[in-house]
């Protein structure tokens, strides 16, 4: 152990526990802007300067691990003015029209200025005069420099958890800045909009490009009919930004806000996560089959999962080798969309021309993935906006609603019923789960050998899983796959998914099944959830996810009498030619720069 | 304060047998190598001035077997000329130095970072390298060293962003804790050496530390090879005696109508004609890694500050706060004043803010811009107001 004093009261800290760390664990509380949980330390920002005695500058506190001896003061006239100084000069760079930004009164620069820099500042204002770049190629995000005040959180974020980079630093002295490959638009380079650098940046610099105002359009057209899908993960988070602590489930009240908000209809996305599984599901059984069976050799293992469009554009930018090896399933918000506008629209004779379809997600790259050209098969575009956990919080507020004392309320149906199968799509290795409840029991006419369907080893925040299971008393029509092992493995955050596929590459995975997802814990993790996010906050939501699922009467996706529904009136059978035209998708190759 | 005179020393372009010297120094132990660096009493040559014989003290201690011995050949110091003349005519003594610290820290390699406009010296510096490995091979002694190319950036001399870029990362500086001695290129120990302080090292071996400390003083032992520019009739290298005052140099170097020496390029200090009596150069009065620059009276003290400034706002890497925007607020500040359209009381304000600067920045470019600008600002004020 370590002994120290800060501010003259001994602490006791393990080795490489940095000063900050001491500090906070003797209740001092000591500012910081480009340290974050999740990250490596930079210690560029400086405002966490502590003094240490006999040191001849002060030092950065998130930098610097405790040494035996050290007497450390977090509180100094040095300090204060050294702090005061930074913060100024952090304001003196940045565009401060914080009354017009979208991250007001939810920035970390705005609360150390409110903290250290009221009042007249010294320092005269950088911003004006330079010509200053606002990137709004993306359909998911904005990237404005003239707010972005060099704490590389997004750099780091882009190489550390997602082994991008699309982002890094440009240049140096006063011309230094955060940029893409040869200057390009964020939308040209090979960034997954996985929105993963929103989540962390401090500022505005990074933000959501808002469909706001675009859906209360639509809500206020008499002539527009506007369905609304929500997805797993915002029911465990949105609470966040509307009072709650993490991990409280808002299912119900959500419901019935977006009621209130006046959508005319409260669809799930939980439903087309179902309809999810009996689609892929049945093309991996398929594939299998014709691997095994058939001695194809063409058909392509292990299969990945398709749900996460970051991911998706992650492969298709850095493995495109592998594009066979996708899923063709669209993603759950995608096959919804694409029956939205023509199931839907046909059981409530509805023109489709008319419906408006909008999905709340905990993502940013699924603005980017319904404005993808192939996402057009109702022959409508099929998703036509898509709002993140964050801007529902804002129509909410906007609504005026009492979030904490309305009434809980029942989703809408024809695609509104679910299972727990497919809530737990919102955690990483819930897809895994629901397809090998559904996949095990097809084959086998069984359930999962796992208690109270828990599949525990796909759980859980390790960045890669492997589960072998094997598959015993198979039915006739499965009989090929008596005695087979399945492997699977999951993976989240693009880091992890690289060394996936790294192994694979190697031939070094035998895997026949690959769950992946784009963002650290899942979507419960993704880059439209509530800011700020580290690992307790999302392992907090993981439980909720999972505690959802334990509520459920249905858990297992075959068992959601919509999905039975839906089949027997419409797409007829898992993989059919109607579901191929509508819940199928194919996929491009994109240059890795 | 001690006050030596002005001496010229011919100690680092003195021609010697580079294989002798080695031969002796791999006949010594690392301790005894070691030992008679730290009685020498020879501090870092780049400017610092970290006593050169604790590095090498502090590198030898670690445990792993994995060690680098770096050559600090990034000279980017405004004004400072003088390793690029070493290298040009006693590059044998660069690289035995690094083979004599190699045997006392335990390192096998040893990486030369050349700055990128001295690319040109790169042929002749081959030569002289194969000649080096055949000698070294000669003598059975397990060490070889390469040479590594800087791009220009003034940042890469700073001895945590010259690991970076010989890594090829961008040239940044790293947090310290940990130092280069534990955690250093390639995350291995390394002793990073500038160019004269490797071969003033080698030439303690030859001569001994009881030879060395007769020159210099107490706190500037030796000599020192100092690069003279600006407003002098003797442009050039010299190598002198550490311990003179600015006006023994001035006597020696100036015009007559200096008005101002800045020591230390850049990042070092001004010193005003009022206080050249009073200021030895060394390290007890003003350090320099070697840039001397003479200014006489037709020169405009706002002009120069303005120069450094403008310099410093360009090559900060601007990662951290202090250094990047601080450099751009000293510079629009003084030119704010100059103008007029700042009050000259504004310049208080931009004091104040260098003395932050100087204890709130990650590395040694922004903690010593307030150098330049405070004792320019505060002995020229006049010049920079009207």
């Amino acid at each position: 152990m370590i002994n120290l004093f800060i501010n003259e009261q001994k602490v006791s800290v393990t080795e490489g526990t940095t000063v900050l760390a001491a500090a906070k664990k003797l209740k001092i509380n000591i500012p910081t802007l480009c340290n974050h949980d999740d990250l490596c330390v930079a210690g560029n920002c400086r405002v966490c300067l502590v003094e240490q005695k006999g040191a001849r500058t002060l030092i950065a506190s998130c930098a610097t691990p405790a040494s035996d001896g050290m007497e450390i003061h977090t509180n100094t006239l040095k300090v204060r003015n050294a702090r005061k100084h930074i913060v100024e000069l952090l304001l003196s760079e940045h565009r401060s029209d914080c009354t017009k930004c979208y991250k007001n009164q939810n920035c970390e620069l705005q609360s150390l200025a409110n903290d250290y820099a009221f009042g007249d500042h010294v320092f005269l204002d950088l911003v004006e005069g330079r010509n200053y770049n606002i990137d709004r190629s993306s359909p998911s995000f904005i990237k404005d420099d003239s707010k972005c005040i060099r704490c590389q959180r997004c750099v780091r974020t882009c190489s550390e958890l997602q082994y991008i980079s699309a982002i890094a630093v440009a240049n140096k002295g006063a011309h230094q800045k955060i940029s893409s490959f040869h200057d390009r638009p964020m939308s040209q380079v090979v960034c997954t909009n996985c929105g993963q650098c929103v989540n962390r940046c401090p500022t505005g610099a990074l933000v959501e490009k808002t469909y706001i105002d675009q859906v209360w359009d639509a809500i206020y057209d008499p002539d527009k009919h506007v369905v609304v899908q929500t997805a797993p993960a915002v029911r465990v988070a949105l609470g966040e930004d509307l009072g709650y602590d993490p991990g409280e489930r808002v299912t119900g009240k959500m419901v019935n806000a977006l009621r209130q908000l006046g959508f005319n209809s409260v669809l799930d996305t939980d439903f087309s996560a179902d309809l999810t599984i009996m689609e892929e599901g049945t093309e991996l059984l398929v594939r299998l089959k014709k691997a095994m069976v058939d001695g194809n050799k063409d058909i392509s293992l292990p299969m990945f999962t398709s749900c996460s469009p970051g991911w998706i554009k992650f492969v298709e930018h850095k493995y495109p080798e592998f594009l066979p090896n996708l899923s063709t399933c669209k993603s759950p918000q995608q096959m919804f969309g694409a029956l939205a506008k023509t199931f839907y629209a046909r059981k409530r004779n509805i023109d489709p021309s008319k419906i408006v379809s909008v999905s709340i997600m905990p993502c940013t790259a699924k603005k980017f993935e319904a404005d993808r050209p192939e996402m057009r098969s109702s022959g409508f575009k099929d998703v036509d906006f898509v709002l993140t956990t964050r801007e529902l919080a804002v129509m909410i507020k906007q609504a005026g609603i009492d979030f904490r004392n309305i009434e809980e309320a029942n989703y809408d149906s024809i695609m509104g019923a679910s299972t727990g199968a497919a809530v737990i799509f919102g955690a990483t290795g819930g897809v895994m789960e629901a397809a090998l409840r559904t996949a095990y029991e097809i084959v086998t006419g069984r359930e999962v050998p796992f208690g109270n369907l828990n599949i525990t080893p796909v759980r859980g925040m390790d960045g890669v899983k492997e589960a072998t299971i094997k598959l015993e008393g198979c039915t006739d029509a499965w009989k090929f796959l008596e005695g087979a092992e399945l492997k699977v493995a999951i993976a989240h955050g693009l880091v992890n998914a690289n060394k996936i596929m790294k192994m694979i590459r190697e031939g070094k995975a035998p895997y026949h099944f690959v769950e992946i997802m784009a963002c650290p814990g899942g979507c419960i993790g993704g880059g439209g959830q509530p800011i700020p996010t580290n690992l307790e906050i999302r392992k907090k939501r993981m439980k909720a996810i999972y505690s959802e699922d334990e509520h459920k009467v249905l858990r297992k996706s075959h068992e959601n009498p919509d999905v039975i529904a839906i089949y027997k009136e419409f797409l007829d059978q898992p993989n059919s030619h109607k579901s191929h035209e509508l819940l199928h998708t194919h996929y491009v190759e994109r240059d890795n720069y | 304060m001690e006050n030596k005179g002005l001496t010229k020393v011919d100690l680092i372009f003195e021609k010697i047998d580079s294989k002798e010297v080695m031969v002796k120094a791999f006949g010594m132990s690392s301790a005894e190598i070691i030992q008679s660096i730290l009685d020498s009493g020879l501090k870092g040559r780049g400017g610092a001035g970290f006593p050169t014989g604790l590095k090498w003290k502090y590198t030898a201690a670690e445990k792993n077997p994995d060690k680098y011995i770096v050559c600090n050949a990034d000279e980017g110091e405004p004004g400072t000329f003088k390793d690029r003349e070493i290298l040009d005519r006693v590059s044998n003594k660069v690289h035995g130095g690094m083979a004599i610290a190699g045997k006392a820290i335990g390192a096998k390699k040893g990486i030369v970072y050349l700055r990128g406009e001295y690319r040109y010296l790169l042929p002749k510096l081959m030569i002289e390298l194969d000649s080096f490995h055949k000698m070294i091979k000669e003598i059975g002694f397990d060490f070889s060293v390469e040479y590594r190319m800087g791009s220009g950036a003034y940042i890469c001399g700073e001895e945590s962003a010259l690991f970076e870029s010989i890594e090829g990362k961008r040239g940044e500086p790293r947090n310290k804790p940990p130092y280069p001695t534990s955690v250093g290129v390639f995350d291995k120990p390394t002793s990073i050496n500038n160019v004269e302080t490797l071969v003033t090292a080698m030439m303690i071996i030859q001569h001994g530390a009881k030879n060395f400390i007769q020159y210099g003083t107490k706190d500037s032992r030796g000599s020192k090879v100092f690069s003279i520019s600006g407003d002098t009739p003797t442009p050039g290298i010299f190598e002198l005696e550490l311990g003179m005052s600015v006006q023994q140099f001035v006597n020696e170097f100036g015009d007559g109508d200096t008005k101002a020496v800045q020591v230390g390029g850049a990042s070092g200090f001004c010193v005003p004609r009022k206080k050249f009596a009073e200021t030895i150069i060394g390290f007890e009065g003003v350090p320099t890694g070697g840039s001397m620059k003479l200014f006489n009276s037709s020169r405009s003290m706002y002009n120069v500050l303005h120069n450094y400034l403008d310099f410093f706002t360009e090559e900060s890497c601007g990662q951290c706060t202090p250094c990047r925007v601080g450099c751009q607020q000293l510079l629009k500040g003084v030119e704010k004043v100059k103008k007029g359209e700042a009050k000259s009381t504004y310049l208080n304000e931009l004091v104040k803010l260098a003395d932050s600067m100087k204890i709130a920045a990650k590395c040694g470019l922004g903690q010593s811009v307030g150098n330049a600008f405070k004792s320019i600002v505060g002995n020229f004020k006049e010049e920079i107001i009207y």
